[in-house]
């Protein structure tokens, strides 16, 4: 139970908005082209999407608002990064209920073969 | 692939046995520490709390899907957003729902018991997440899936 508290620091953050902010196929395009590792800027992550500046920005701030993405200000535009926290998280919490089984099970062995 | 846990556990405990400590309220409670209301019965809700030492404030509360003797026994449960005492939920049924299915096969040494907790994909959002949650490959492949996803739909 050792891991347990730095577990639920982890959880600390709702996953919920992650997963929302998640569930667009604009915005999946938009982090799949950032998380090439570097900033774009508005213009070039509108380019070739057939969306106006306006609804990629409106995109990036719902991506921003759950952390995904973050601005960078590069003299007088915006660039925006992608940020891998928030879905390392998710993943953190995938094993932290991984590890709750493996515990879970093991008291349950032991319930039954001590 | 990753949208799931699975377990498998060998069991030096004939089938009947197992069965019981899994179905058995009273027994379930006792190494899954939950202090249940009463038993379970299929389509109906099961609720309680947890008696994890730490974690006694929070609810337990699933819905027992199946219950086929010996063989097969699954819930579905929430999955809050925070265990945390100040902002744990009062009201669990808007919360995110995994299935939990617990499977049992006999041995030559006892039994084997799967188990398989799904529908992680399933939380507010999308199903596509599926892909960032895929343990191998890194990040940046996660995302060509993703990408090669949504260029495929």
């Amino acid at each position: 139970m050792s891991q347990r508290r730095s577990s639920r620091a982890a959880k600390r953050r709702p996953r919920a908005p992650v997963f929302a902010a998640l569930g667009d196929e604009v915005r999946l395009s938009l982090i799949a082209k950032l998380c090439a590792g570097r900033p774009y800027s508005i213009s070039q992550l509108t380019q070739g999407t057939g969306l106006t500046r306006q609804a990629i920005t409106k995109h990036l701030r719902v991506l921003e608002s759950v952390g995904i993405v973050h601005g960078v200000p590069r003299g007088r535009e915006s660039l925006f990064e992608f940020d891998p926290k928030p879905m390392e998280e998710t993943k953190k919490y995938l094993n932290f209920v991984s590890e709750q089984w493996d515990q879970a099970l093991s008291r349950l062995k032991s319930f039954l073969e001590d | 692939m990753n949208d799931r846990i699975e377990k498998r556990i060998e069991l030096k405990a004939p089938v009947s046995r197992v069965w019981r400590a899994l179905t058995d309220y009273r027994e379930f409670g006792q190494w899954f520490r939950v202090e249940l209301d009463g038993p379970f019965v299929p389509g109906e809700v099961s609720r309680g709390h947890i008696t994890h030492p730490g974690y006694e404030h929070v609810k337990w509360e699933a819905v027992v899907e199946k219950m086929e003797p010996e063989q097969l026994f699954s819930f579905t449960w929430p999955h809050p957003k925070s265990l945390d005492k100040v902002d744990i939920a009062v009201d669990y049924s808007q919360e995110p729902k995994t299935l939990v299915e617990f499977r049992l096969q006999k041995t030559a040494t006892g039994t084997l018991l799967l188990v398989t907790e799904s529908g992680f994909d399933q939380l507010p959002g999308d199903r596509r997440l599926e892909a960032f949650r895929r343990n191998e490959g890194g990040w940046t492949q996660q995302m060509k899936n993703i990408e090669n996803h949504v260029a495929a739909s």
